[in-house]
C-alpha cells in the first residue's frame, strides 16, 4: 500500500509535467505558425477587427443577411443550444413566431421557401453559416432595403457559396455581409 | 443529400482502415516488440526510474487492481482541491470563480472516471490552469487507466494458466507515451491549423459589423480537444463541446474528430486478436459490435435527415433535416453519425445538441449507452463486452447441457455471479435514480432546495422524463453527454450522478479483472471437438442475442416512458 502510494505520487507529478505542461505548450508553440497565430482568425475591415471568421454574429437590421436564431444571442463569451425537445409546445410556438416575423420582414416570400435552419436555433448559438438557400431567401429583402437589383445580390451570394467535396455547402454570413457593405 | 450520406459511409470505412494497423501497433507495444516509436524507450526508462517503478514486476489480479485504485484515489483528491481553489491559482485571465464543493466533487469524479459529465460551462466554470492541470491531465490518465486494465485482461486470456496479469504501472505509462500522446499531437495540430485556438490569449473584445460589443472566449483548446476525442473522454473546452465553431471549425475537422472518437476503441478490438493471437475471435467481436453500430447509425441518420414532423406541420422547408441544435457546416447526417459514435464509445462529446434530437434518435443514443459495449470506452468497452461473453458462455453451456468453458477455463458459479451482478447493477443504478428524480419532480416540485425540482426540466412531459433518464444512463456508462436542458448544477444532481459515476466505473472494471484472475488461475482444459468455440459466428450471434435480451429486459419499460411515448405523440 505504502509502496503503491509512493509510486502514485511520483508518477502523478511526472505525468502532470508531460500532459499538462509539455504537451499544451508544445501545441501552442507550433500553432503560432497557424493562421491567426493559434488565437483564432479575425476579419479586418478598414484596419478594424470586426469579428472572428468562425464565430457567428448577431444581425438584426433588414439591410444585412441574418444568421440563424441563437440561444445565447451570439454572445461568444459563452455558448449554448436551445436544448428544446422536438415535441415541446412552447418551443413550437417560438418557431411559429420566428416564421411570422420572417414573413413580415420579407414580403413576397412564402412559408414553404423558408429553410428550417432560419427558424431553428443552432447547436452552438454561434453558427457562422447558412445554407445557400438560407441566404437566397433573403435576397429580395436585402435588394429592396438597399435599393439595388436582386440580380447583383444573388450573384454576390453565389460567389460566397463554399462548395465542399463532401458535406453541405455553406455561406459565411459575416463575410457575405462585409462584401455587401463594400458593394457601393 | 446523397453527398452527406456518402460522407458518413466514407468516414466510417476510413476509421476501420486506420484502426486495423493501429491495433497491430498497440499489440506490439504491449508485447514488447519493436515498433516505430522505439525512440521513446529512454523517456519511459526515465519515468520508471524517477517514479520507482520496476516495469517487469509481475502482479496478480488483486495487486493489479490495488495499484490502479490507489493512483485513481490520489487523482480524485488532487482534482477536487484544485477545482475548489482555482480562483486563487494562476492562469485565470477571465477571472473565473472557484467551483462549489458539490460541483468540484462531481467534476473531479467525472473526469477521473473518463466520463466528463460537465455540470459547468467551460468558458466560465474553469480556468486555463484547471483546464490543463485537472481536465487535460485526467483525460490522459483516465484513458490510460482503461487501456492498462484491458491489457491486464489480455494477459489473462493469453496464458493457459497464470496469476500474472502484468505490471499495471508499465501499461499505464506506455498507454500514454506510445498511444495517447503521439496521436493527440497529430490531431491537435490538425485542429489548430484549421482554426481551433491553441494559444494562451484570453477572452477578446470586439465590436461586430453591426456595432455590438462582444467578447469571444478562446484559450489553449486544441490539445485538450484532441485527447478528449481520442481518450473517449468527451469533456469539451467550450460549453457546447464540438458544436462550437472554434472547437470544431469545419467539415474536415469534424471528420478528424469523428474518426478520433472511434479509432482507439476499434483498434483495441483488433489489438486483442493480435495480442493473444486469436484474430478470428477479434473479427467475430468486431462483427457483432459493428452490426449493432451500423443499425443504430442508419436509424439516426434516417430520422435526423427526415426532420421533425412538428416543424413540417408549420410549413417551412425542412430539406436539410432537423436543424434545431445542429450546425449548418456539418449537416444532419454527420451529426447523426457522431451521436451514435459518441454514445457507443462512452465518449460523450457532441457536435449537435442531443436534447433536440428527434424522439427515436434520442432513444437510440440512450439505448446505445445502456449497451455501452459497441467498441465502448478505451479499454473498458471490451471489458463490458467480456461480461456479455461470460453470460453468453454460461447460457450456451446450459442450452447444450455442458459445463461452460471460455478459452480453456471452466466458468463456474462464482464467475457467473460476478458477471450477473454487474449486469444488474447498471439497470439498478439507472432506473433507481431516475425513479427518485422523477418522484421529486412529480411530488415535491416546490421543495426548498437550491434549485427546486420543479425547475429542473427544460422540456415538459415525456421529453422531460428522457432528460433525467439520459443523465443517469450517461453517468452510469461514463459517457458524459447529456440532454443538456436539464438543470444539473445543483447538489442533488452533482451528488447523485457522482455516486453513479464511481460505481459505474470501478465495479465494471473490478469485476472482469476479478473474473479473469479467477479463470486464469484454473487448470487449462485443452480444446476438444466438444468444446464450445467462442470464435465462431454462431457464438457471435449468441453474444448478440444476450446483449439484446439483457438490454431489452432491463430497459424497455424506461425507454417506453420517454422516447417511445414522445414518438407516438408526435408521429
Amino acid at each position: 500500500m505504502k509502496k503503491n502510494l509512493l509510486i502514485s505520487v511520483k508518477l502523478t507529478i511526472v505525468m502532470i509535467l508531460i500532459c499538462a505542461v509539455v504537451y499544451p505548450f508544445l501545441i501552442a508553440g507550433i500553432s503560432k505558425a497557424a493562421p491567426g497565430g493559434g488565437n483564432g482568425e479575425t476579419i479586418t475591415v478598414n484596419g478594424k477587427v470586426v469579428g472572428y471568421e468562425k464565430i457567428g454574429q448577431k444581425f438584426t437590421a433588414d439591410k444585412y443577411f441574418w444568421g440563424r436564431p441563437s440561444a445565447v444571442e451570439y454572445n461568444a463569451a459563452g455558448s449554448a443550444g436551445s436544448n428544446k425537445g422536438p415535441s415541446n409546445p412552447g418551443y413550437l410556438q417560438i418557431v411559429q413566431d420566428r416564421i411570422d416575423s420572417f414573413l413580415v420582414h420579407n414580403p413576397g416570400v412564402t412559408k414553404g421557401e423558408i429553410p428550417a435552419e432560419l427558424v431553428t436555433a443552432s447547436g452552438s448559438g454561434l453558427d457562422p453559416h447558412l445554407s445557400p438557400a438560407g441566404a437566397q431567401v433573403q435576397v429580395k429583402r436585402i435588394a429592396a432595403t438597399r435599393s439595388i437589383s436582386e440580380e447583383i445580390v444573388r450573384t454576390l451570394v453565389n460567389r460566397h457559396i463554399e462548395k465542399k467535396g463532401l458535406g453541405p455547402s455553406v455561406v459565411n454570413v459575416l463575410k457575405l455581409n462585409i462584401a455587401l457593405d463594400q458593394l457601393k | 443529400m446523397n453527398n452527406e450520406i456518402s460522407g458518413v459511409i466514407l468516414l466510417f470505412l476510413l476509421t476501420v482502415i486506420l484502426a486495423y494497423p493501429l491495433g497491430k501497433y498497440i499489440a506490439n507495444v504491449f508485447s514488447g516488440k519493436k515498433t516505430l516509436t522505439g525512440f521513446l524507450n529512454p523517456v519511459e526508462r526515465f519515468i520508471f526510474r524517477v517514479s520507482g517503478i520496476n516495469p517487469a514486476e509481475p502482479m496478480n489480479w488483486k495487486q493489479f487492481l490495488k495499484a490502479m485504485l490507489t493512483i485513481n484515489l490520489l487523482w480524485l483528491v488532487y482534482g477536487f482541491f484544485l477545482l475548489i481553489f482555482q480562483d486563487k491559482l494562476p492562469m485565470n485571465p477571465d477571472g473565473n470563480p472557484g467551483q462549489t464543493p458539490d460541483l468540484a466533487f462531481n467534476t473531479a469524479i467525472s473526469f477521473l472516471v473518463n466520463c466528463n459529465l460537465q455540470h459547468y460551462s467551460g468558458e466560465s466554470g474553469l480556468t486555463y490552469f484547471t483546464q490543463l492541470f485537472v481536465v487535460t491531465f485526467l483525460q490522459f490518465v483516465s484513458a490510460g487507466t482503461g487501456i492498462a486494465v484491458l491489457i491486464g485482461l489480455f494477459n489473462g486470456l493469453k496464458e493457459k494458466t497464470t496469476n500474472n496479469l502484468g505490471n499495471f504501472w508499465n501499461y499505464l505509462v506506455k498507454s500514454i507515451t506510445r498511444i495517447l500522446l503521439p496521436l493527440s499531437v497529430i490531431v491537435a495540430l490538425l485542429l489548430a491549423f484549421n482554426g481551433t485556438p491553441a494559444g494562451f490569449g484570453g477572452k477578446d473584445s470586439i465590436v461586430t459589423l453591426q456595432g455590438d460589443s462582444v467578447q469571444v472566449s478562446r484559450g489553449p483548446a486544441a490539445g485538450m480537444i484532441a485527447i478528449k476525442q481520442l481518450g473517449t473522454n468527451g469533456g469539451g473546452w467550450f460549453g457546447v463541446n464540438s458544436a462550437h465553431p472554434l472547437e470544431n471549425p469545419n467539415y474536415f475537422t469534424n471528420a478528424v474528430e469523428t474518426i478520433s472518437i472511434l479509432l482507439i476503441p476499434i483498434a483495441l478490438v483488433f489489438a486483442l486478436g493480435f495480442y493473444i493471437n486469436r484474430k478470428k475471435l477479434a473479427r467475430v467481436i468486431f462483427g457483432v459490435m459493428t452490426f449493432l453500430f451500423v443499425i443504430f447509425c442508419s436509424i439516426n441518420i434516417y430520422y435526423e435527415m427526415k426532420g421533425n414532423p412538428a416543424i413540417d406541420k408549420l410549413g417551412v422547408a425542412q430539406t436539410a433535416g432537423s436543424m434545431e441544435g445542429k450546425e449548418v457546416r456539418f449537416g444532419a447526417a454527420a451529426t447523426a453519425l457522431w451521436s451514435v459514435a459518441t454514445t457507443s464509445t462512452s465518449n460523450g462529446s457532441v457536435n449537435g445538441m442531443h436534447d433536440s434530437l428527434t424522439p427515436i434518435s434520442g432513444g437510440v443514443v440512450i439505448l446505445d449507452m445502456m449497451v455501452n459495449a459497441l467498441y465502448g470506452g478505451v479499454g473498458v468497452g471490451l471489458l463490458n463486452y467480456f461480461i456479455f461473453i461470460i453470460i453468453a458462455v454460461f447460457i450456451s453451456g446450459l442450452m447444450v447441457g455442458r459445463t461452460p468453458e471460455f478459452m480453456g477455463h471452466k466458468v463456474e458459479a462464482r464467475e457467473i455471479k460476478i458477471a450477473a451482478l454487474v449486469t444488474l447493477l447498471s439497470a439498478f443504478l439507472i432506473k433507481g435514480f431516475t425513479a427518485l428524480a422523477a418522484y421529486m419532480v412529480a411530488h415535491h416540485p416546490e421543495i426548498a432546495w437550491q434549485v427546486k425540482p420543479g425547475a429542473w426540466l427544460n422540456n415538459p412531459s415525456y421529453h422531460g422524463f428522457s432528460e433525467m433518464l439520459y443523465e443517469y444512463t450517461s453517468a452510469n456508462a461514463n459517457n458524459g453527454s447529456g440532454f443538456e436542458g436539464l438543470g444539473d448544477n445543483n447538489p442533488f444532481w452533482n451528488i447523485t450522478t457522482g455516486i453513479v459515476l464511481i460505481l459505474g466505473r470501478y465495479l465494471p472494471i473490478i469485476a472482469p479483472i476479478a473474473i479473469m484472475g479467477l479463470l486464469a488461475n484454473k487448470k487449462f482444459i485443452p480444446e476438444s471437438p466438444g468444446t464450445l468455440r467462442t470464435d465462431s459466428g454462431t457464438f457471435g450471434m449468441m453474444t448478440l442475442a444476450v446483449i439484446i435480451i439483457i438490454t431489452a429486459l432491463s430497459y424497455l419499460p424506461a425507454l417506453a416512458l420517454g422516447p417511445l411515448a414522445e414518438y407516438f405523440s408526435l408521429y
